[in-house]
């Protein structure tokens, strides 16, 4: 069965832009509006965060927009309501980025299976612990073709690594530092530890993400994996927006162009 | 003491792995994986240590004034026919049985050569007790605090202020003690190698349930020495508790959880009452879910969104409940009741009445319970008195009955 991820890594190798945004925000029906407009302006993937609470790995920006999706009315059970035909305009790969409780308790094998029957192809749930994945979710995972994308850090041992290597598929999702998300910490610092992932020659493709926010930052990341993903920036470039779309194209040529 | 006695495989015990039958775990992101793995692989081995364990007991001793009293409260006795007992934990140094455990975590954190301390706080009890060790041993030490907490445990944050802590205000959420943990949780993921997160209640990542608990067991191994003196027999009747995340709980419990005829009792903040939409009543109102990386039974919406709880109590206002006490819950070994904020407020000034003794608002909670409960004539009834009352004094001059609200 091919999964959309690996379709993109198998035609494209190098700058692959992944951009993050919050289901439900800035307004609940603004996902099929944020997931178009990311499309048709240059986003190879798109990753939508389902809110939370309490967001650990998250900073203020991206905790504030999961607050306000929340109001919203934003949940799993609206979002794949929200995502019931979305593939009849969405050819991008799409991947669900939250935490473990909701997911939990809308049930593992629900929740894998509303996602292959709408067409989502990958998940990120940092909290999950990757020995419980292996002995009690993979199965049900792969079942529905949905790859999971675990996380290493600058912490993260080699042995860690490799094993997370064998465990993950699509890509690796390589935090550029140990934080929060949409904390200023010099890029230029990890230099060492891109290096050092890329010489370890990872049968997954690697996406860095955390602090990438413009072009400079994005060509760093891109220079030493196979691209980026942008959160915290592109949060900030739509939450006060009057007009979507025209903020998101604007965003998107920063990154990509000069 | 024997801190680190080796009890797995006991059904209320942790396992290997980290859970109370299927509650605990280790629920983190990755970021926290060195550090979290660090300290599980470390901590039994480092309890152990005869140097650490001598450490820590002359530290217990001399410093925090150990063994604490087991008071016969007699009047308290009379009334309740019962022979009631208080572990008075108010009488350690700092005012609370936090204490216990930031002793142990700030010798581990050394061990470990870590630099820079945070912690969570709710009544500011825990944040206290970590801002002294703090200075005892020269570390830096920030403290996370809601902001409603701030307000109304004020007397706290100027202790920990003048201790040489930093005090940052958690302002998302309820602005209580869930936000204050999850600011001090990003802290540690922004500052992995330097750091240790002293963390204030039996809960979070394993092996933290099982570490503060292992601390806070001397409670329990004092109890039943000290009754042993007093009535010739080492087990009592009742043991009776106020849980917030547990860990006052988890001590006073520790070396009965194995004698079935020692009865459990825990009491939960029911804020303005179980189902009046304030409340802390966790086993009451939650299901199973994950809070601050450990899966135990929590307060939730039907989305998984966790629910803001409320009580008086800025120690109790927390939505989650350790995850050895989820499993004492599921498993009927110990019996759960809650106590509202009115409850919890009269049986204060009950106690301050009947036995001189003004009694923190956390532990007010559990003598509440005591006109619940039909013990007999000869039943042997422990309270574990967690802390004074000081950082309350304007809740209670508040509420005294027939204060209008003028000066006092
Ligand atoms: C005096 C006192 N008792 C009890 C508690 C509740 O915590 P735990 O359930 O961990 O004992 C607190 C927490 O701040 C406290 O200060």
């Amino acid at each position: 069965m091919s999964n959309r991820i690996d379709q993109l890594f198998a035609g494209k190798k190098t700058g692959v832009l992944n951009i993050y945004c919050t289901a439900g925000f800035p307004e609940l029906n603004d996902t099929l509006p944020v997931m178009k407009s990311l499309q048709q302006h240059g986003a190879d993937m798109i990753e939508l965060g389902m809110p939370f609470s309490d967001p650990l790995a998250d900073g203020p920006v991206i905790q504030d927009s999961s607050t306000r999706a929340i109001k919203n009315g934003m949940s799993l059970k609206v979002l794949f309501e929200q995502l019931k035909d979305f593939r009849q305009q969405i050819h991008l790969p799409v991947l669900l980025m939250g935490y473990l409780n909701p997911v939990l308790l809308y049930g593992i094998e629900n929740f894998c299976k509303k996602c292959a029957e709408v067409g989502v192809d990958g998940v990120i749930l940092p909290d999950l612990p990757m020995d419980e994945y292996e002995t009690e979710y993979k199965p049900v995972f792969e079942q529905y073709n949905l790859h999971l994308i675990f996380l290493v850090t600058p912490e993260t041992t080699e042995d860690r690594i490799r094993k997370i290597d064998t465990v993950s598929k699509g890509f690796i999702y390589a935090v550029s530092s140990s934080s929060t998300t949409g904390k200023d910490k010099d890029m230029g610092h990890q230099q060492a530890y891109f290096e050092r992932l890329n010489a370890l020659q990872l049968t997954n493709p690697v996406l860095i993400g955390f602090g990438i926010k413009d072009k400079a930052t994005f060509e760093a990341a891109a220079s030493h994996s196979n691209g980026g993903i942008i959160g915290t920036a592109f949060i900030r470039a739509i939450e006060n927006t009057t007009n979507l779309d025209t903020s998101i194209k604007e965003f998107i040529a920063g990154v990509k162009h000069n | 003491m024997k801190i680190a006695d080796s009890t797995f495989g006991s059904k209320y015990h942790v396992d290997e792995k980290g859970f109370y039958g299927r509650f605990g775990g280790a629920y983190i992101p990755e970021m926290l994986f060195p550090n979290v793995d660090e300290l599980q692989r470390n901590y039994l081995k480092i309890l152990k240590d005869p140097a650490f364990q001598q450490e820590f007991d002359d530290l217990l001793r001399d410093y925090v004034g150990r063994p604490s009293p087991l008071y016969f409260a007699k009047r308290l006795s009379e009334k309740y026919k019962a022979q009631i007992y208080l572990k008075r934990e108010d009488l350690n140094h700092t005012g609370a049985h936090k204490v216990n455990n930031t002793i142990g975590q700030i010798l581990l954190a050394k061990r470990l050569g870590k630099t820079r301390i945070i912690a969570e706080t709710g009544a500011g009890q825990h944040g206290v007790a970590t801002a002294t060790v703090c200075a005892l041993m020269g570390l830096e030490c920030v403290v996370y605090m809601g902001s409603i907490d701030i307000q109304r445990q004020a007397p706290n944050v100027a202790r920990m202020k003048m201790l040489g802590a930093t005090v940052v205000p958690a302002t998302s959420g309820s602005q209580t003690l869930k936000d204050a943990c999850n600011e001090a949780i990003r802290d540690w993921i922004n500052n992995p190698v330097n750091t240790h997160y002293i963390l204030g209640t039996a809960a979070g990542p394993h092996p933290y349930p099982d570490m503060v608990t292992r601390f806070q067991s001397v409670i329990s191994e004092e109890i039943k020495k000290q009754l042993l003196e007093k009535t010739g027999k080492a087990n009592p009747d009742y043991v009776m508790a106020c849980i917030g995340g547990g860990s006052n709980a988890a001590g006073a419990y520790y070396h009965f959880l194995d004698e079935p005829d020692v009865k459990l009792i825990a009491i939960e903040a029911g804020g303005k009452g179980v189902h009046s939409g304030h409340s802390a009543a966790t086993t009451q109102l939650g299901k199973l879910g994950i809070i601050h990386a450990s899966k135990t039974l929590l307060m939730q919406t039907d989305d998984g969104q966790i629910t803001e709880p409320y009580s008086i109590s800025a120690g109790l206002d927390y939505p989650g409940i350790g995850p050895l006490h989820a499993h004492l819950y599921e498993t009927g070994r110990a019996t759960f009741l809650n106590a509202t904020d009115e409850e919890a407020l009269q049986a204060a000034y009950e106690l301050t009445r009947l036995e001189g003794i003004i009694p923190a608002l956390e532990s007010s909670h559990a003598l509440a319970k005591l006109a619940q409960v039909a013990f007999k004539p000869n039943d042997v009834v422990v309270v574990c008195l967690s802390g004074r009352g000081d950082k309350d004094m304007e809740t209670y001059i508040r509420n005294l009955p027939g204060n209008t609200g003028g000066n006092v």
